[in-house]
């Protein structure tokens, strides 16, 4: 690493090297059985120089052979676009709780256990259900150097777990799930466990929802899948500069409802999206998005944060070892006052949106979604009667997020990635196999 | 190498089973947005992995540093011996020993300032029309040399070359923002991506027409669907269903996607074909070494086929039809389609629509999904069609609906089959798998459509 580092330094005004290597243990269930256990090594390594004031860049995977990545370096530097930036120097990053060794110690038996365990339950509730399932360990060290001085080294412990059940009778099909992932353990099987049950007793009966806009709790899942996604899209600081973002030029104003609170934190303990810097070496913090309504900040990385005049706050991120990109970490929707039972017991006839298919298809920028309801409960006079079928919900988000009937006092982690309440909202449109009416 | 593979295979042979792969992989990369290039990137990936099979269990080990391959070997037999699943006799066909190596260097030695030079003239089209306030352009092409190797004496080089490209243009007028894109693809040809001037021009013209069009009202409708979105559909809604590992252990699907079914009429026919030469999904040989294939899955309306790997087709007494595929050497091989079209009918397109009271003619494709029974995919554009006319432009809807239900539901099935290059498939976390898609136009009788 140093010494691709130097000699890179030799031909360029200015590098940076960033590795990333990982072991990773799934072990996978298939239809109530253990199916597979892997061992996945990966090494990604990316070289990114400034040479007569044009970015180049290349990646290797594998085996790295730092001739060839040097070579293709200066290659695409030819082309690439210019350089507006600078490597961070070297800052003391905070202490984010994101390793821990007990992880790796995780025996592939006791993996194998965990997994056979949360099968057994579920099966106990519903004796014909077919669960998929995976049991992860991993361990993952990442290592940041630039010419600047800046550097970075971290170990990053994870451990997840994945159910999805699928019940079929006759040509009816019914998907109930749940993930969890965290980096640190121990890590809630119980509540992975009580949630997917929740979902199977909901769904016991078929109720036909009529085809209208209509009152909608969406789950913490259903948070997620249907209104996080456009929405943190806005935020970026890419989409803003581009304009392509409808918050652009609107920071400070209160467009969503004064309930409404979300920020990014990518230090929080044990969150997936944690860390101490990002993957260009800034330092990690907690960014407010929105603040009681108003559009507080967008996200930003390196070059980003250079076009719009400002400091990057921390939001460079790359797959792999890809080109950095600025995106959320850990999103964080701020609780509210409502317990989920109320929301229901206020509803005379309303939908329950648990998960959607397809919702990420519209179009995202302008906050318009549209999916089927693969997994979703009609309520009638307070009370949750029965999983609905062939339904598909659309709506905008900004719309329906600027009067929120009510945000749920208890949150929940979806993917250890967003930790969000309940939202009860209204302006939500249905469609089923009937034609709308009117 | 292959002195080194066959010395860690050493002492293995069906039982257990063991499978090598390596891989070795160029790629280049530019993304434009907007007027920037904003990324040019080369990589170089050097990898392999190795699967075991013990008494019906699998251990997968992926690797970046050849010179532990026997340790490697034994971890994976070490972990299909602690999963200690259900026995079962795998098909393995004798042994292949073969080079399948592509003509020419294709994409991957055409210089990149060449390739940029296309590229931006594509995105000036682009940005100097009208109403357009952004672009964006993915270009990606690839050249992998993949050996496959296993214990029974197998030793296979391919040569997959892959070239892809998306020309979004984003158009925005008080505060509406709308897209419209295109995708193309080849297996590497760099001729694949030249000429497309005049696409590019009504990509963009599409992108400002959409901002003055209305949304669809959401219901019920008569729908035809353009070669590009049936291909979506194909391979969307009934493709997965066809891919065994999703049926083979699960008994109610069996019983629903039972060979000799009727699924649709007389004229739906539907094939996947891996055979057919320089498609995106085209291939000699799959990651298990099996040949590919020309497969009907539905022959004049009749379940007649399905996809598999060598596993899923002993576990339920078939024939491996060569569509185990990996998306690179991190994963192990998985059911997959390759090119999956619907074949031609005989109807024209303007007999389809003058047959529509009041429907809508939906065209092109953003993006689709799937749930075994349910789909959802949704079109770029759409027209309204009334007593038999097309007439106004409407912004693309999402089409929902049971596959089996819509199946049955399809009365119409054009004569002008059209291969989509431009897709790419993901399946449990590999992708994107190159694949193709196609279709003549067809017409599905009450489908439910998104909307207002």
């Amino acid at each position: 690493m140093e010494r691709l580092l130097q000699r890179a330094m030799k031909v360029a005004e200015q590098a940076e090297v960033f590795r990333v290597s990982s072991r990773r243990v799934p072990v996978h269930f298939e239809a109530n059985r253990l199916r597979e256990i892997q061992t996945r090594e990966s090494v990604n390594v990316a070289l990114r120089i400034f040479k007569d004031g044009r970015i180049g860049f290349a990646r290797a995977s594998g085996f790295v052979d730092e001739d060839s990545l040097l070579e293709m370096a200066v290659q695409t530097s030819q082309f690439g676009p210019l350089a507006k930036y600078q490597f961070p120097g070297l800052d003391n990053y905070p202490a984010v709780d994101i390793f821990d060794p007990a992880v790796e110690k995780v025996e592939m038996s006791e993996m194998v256990n965990m997994g056979s365990n949360i099968i057994t339950a579920i099966t106990e509730h519903t004796a014909d259900i077919l669960c998929d399932a995976s049991v992860v360990k991993g361990v993952s060290s990442v290592q940041i150097l630039n010419s600047q001085g800046g550097r970075a080294n971290y170990d990053k412990s994870f451990f997840g777990l994945d159910l999805e059940g699928t019940l079929v009778r006759n040509e009816d099909m019914l998907f109930v799930g749940e993930s969890t992932g965290s980096c640190c353990l121990p890590i809630g099987i119980d509540g992975l466990i009580d949630s997917v049950k929740r979902q199977l007793e909901w769904a016991k009966d078929l109720a036909e929802l009529p085809a209208r806009t209509l009152p909608v709790i969406f789950t913490p899942t259903g948070v997620v899948e249907a209104l996080l996604s456009p929405l943190v899209k806005a935020f970026s600081g890419k989409m803003v500069l581009e304009g392509a973002s409808p918050l652009k030029g609107r920071l400070g104003e209160r467009i969503f409802d004064t309930k409404f609170s979300l920020r990014d934190d990518a230090a929080i303990s044990c969150g997936s999206g944690s860390r101490p810097c990002d993957d260009e070496g800034v330092r990690s913090q907690s960014l407010s998005l929105i603040s009681d309504g108003e559009v507080a900040n967008f996200f930003y990385d390196l070059k980003t944060a250079a076009l719009a005049g400002i400091q990057s706050t921390g939001h460079g991120d790359r797959i792999g070892a890809g080109f950095p990109q600025p995106a959320s970490s850990s999103l964080i929707v701020a609780e509210g006052e409502i317990a989920f039972e109320d929301m229901v017991a206020d509803m005379t006839e309303g939908l329950i949106v648990e998960q959607v298919m397809g919702a990420d298809q519209g179009n995202l920028l302008s906050g318009d979604f549209s999916g089927n309801v693969l997994l979703g409960y009609m309520v009638e006079n307070g009370r949750i009667i029965g999983r609905v079928k062939n339904t598909m919900i659309s709506g905008n988000v900004y719309q329906i997020l600027k009067n929120i009937q009510g945000i749920g006092n208890k949150a929940q982690w979806v993917n250890g990635l967003v930790y969000t309440p309940y939202l009860y909202c209204s302006g939500v449109s249905i469609a089923s196999g009937k034609r709308n009416g009117g | 190498m292959r002195n080194r593979i066959a010395d860690a295979l050493k002492g293995y042979g069906a039982r257990p089973y063991i499978e090598v792969r390596v891989e070795e992989s160029y790629t280049t990369q530019l993304i434009y947005r907007g007027e920037k290039l904003e990324v040019v990137d080369k990589s170089r990936s050097l990898g392999g992995s190795v699967r075991a099979l013990v008494d019906g269990s699998w251990g997968f080990v992926s690797f970046s540093n050849l010179e532990g391959l026997k340790r490697n070997v034994s971890l994976a037999v070490e972990e299909a011996q602690m999963v200690g699943g259900e026995s079962f006799e795998m098909i393995l066909s004798n042994p292949v020993v073969d080079k399948a190596i592509a003509k020419g260097g294709g994409a991957s030695i055409v210089p990149l300032e060449a390739k940029k030079k296309i590229l931006d003239e594509y995105n000036d089209i682009v940005l100097s029309s009208p109403r357009i306030q952004s672009s964006n352009i993915v270009y990606r092409d690839a050249s992998s040399k993949v050996v496959f190797a296993n214990s029974v004496g197998s030793y296979i080089e391919q040569d997959k070359p892959d070239l892809a490209l998306r020309i979004v243009a984003i158009a925005r007028e008080n505060g509406e923002i709308q897209q419209s894109g295109l995708s193309m693809g080849s297996r590497g040809e760099s001729s694949a991506i030249e000429g497309l001037q005049d696409e590019v021009k009504e990509v963009a013209r599409r992108a400002r027409a959409l901002l003055d069009a209305p949304e669809v009202v959401g219901g019920e409708y008569d729908v035809i669907l353009d070669p590009v979105l049936a291909g979506v559909f194909v391979h969307e809604a009934f493709g997965h269903l066809s891919e065994s590992d999703f049926v083979y252990q699960n008994e109610q699907l069996r019983k629903i996607m039972v060979l000799g079914r009727r699924f649709g009429g007389e004229a739906l026919n539907i094939v996947d074909d891996a055979t057919i030469p320089n498609l995106r999904g085209s291939y000699k040989y799959d990651d298990e070494g099996t040949p590919s294939s020309r497969n009907y899955l539905i022959r004049n309306g009749i379940l007649t086929g399905r996809l598999h790997s060598r596993e899923t087709a002993s576990r339920m007494g078939e024939h491996p039809t060569g569509n185990a595929r990996a998306l690179n050497y991190l994963f192990s091989p998985i059911v997959r389609m390759s090119n999956t079209f619907f074949e031609n009918g005989d109807m024209s397109f303007d007999n389809m629509v003058a047959d529509v009271k009041e429907g809508i003619y939906v065209k092109d494709w953003y993006g689709g999904t799937t749930s075994l029974e349910m789909f959802t995919f949704s079109g770029a554009e759409a027209y309204a069609i009334r007593d038999g006319q097309v007439e106004e432009l409407l912004r693309g809807p999402v089409l929902t609906g049971n596959v089996f239900v819509t199946l049955g539901n399809i009365d119409a099935i054009g004569n002008d089959l059209d291969m989509n290059q431009g897709g790419g498939c993901g399946k449990w976390g590999q992708s994107p798998l190159p694949v193709s898609n196609g279709s003549p136009h067809i017409r599905i009788r009450r489908c439910v459509v998104g909307g207002k």
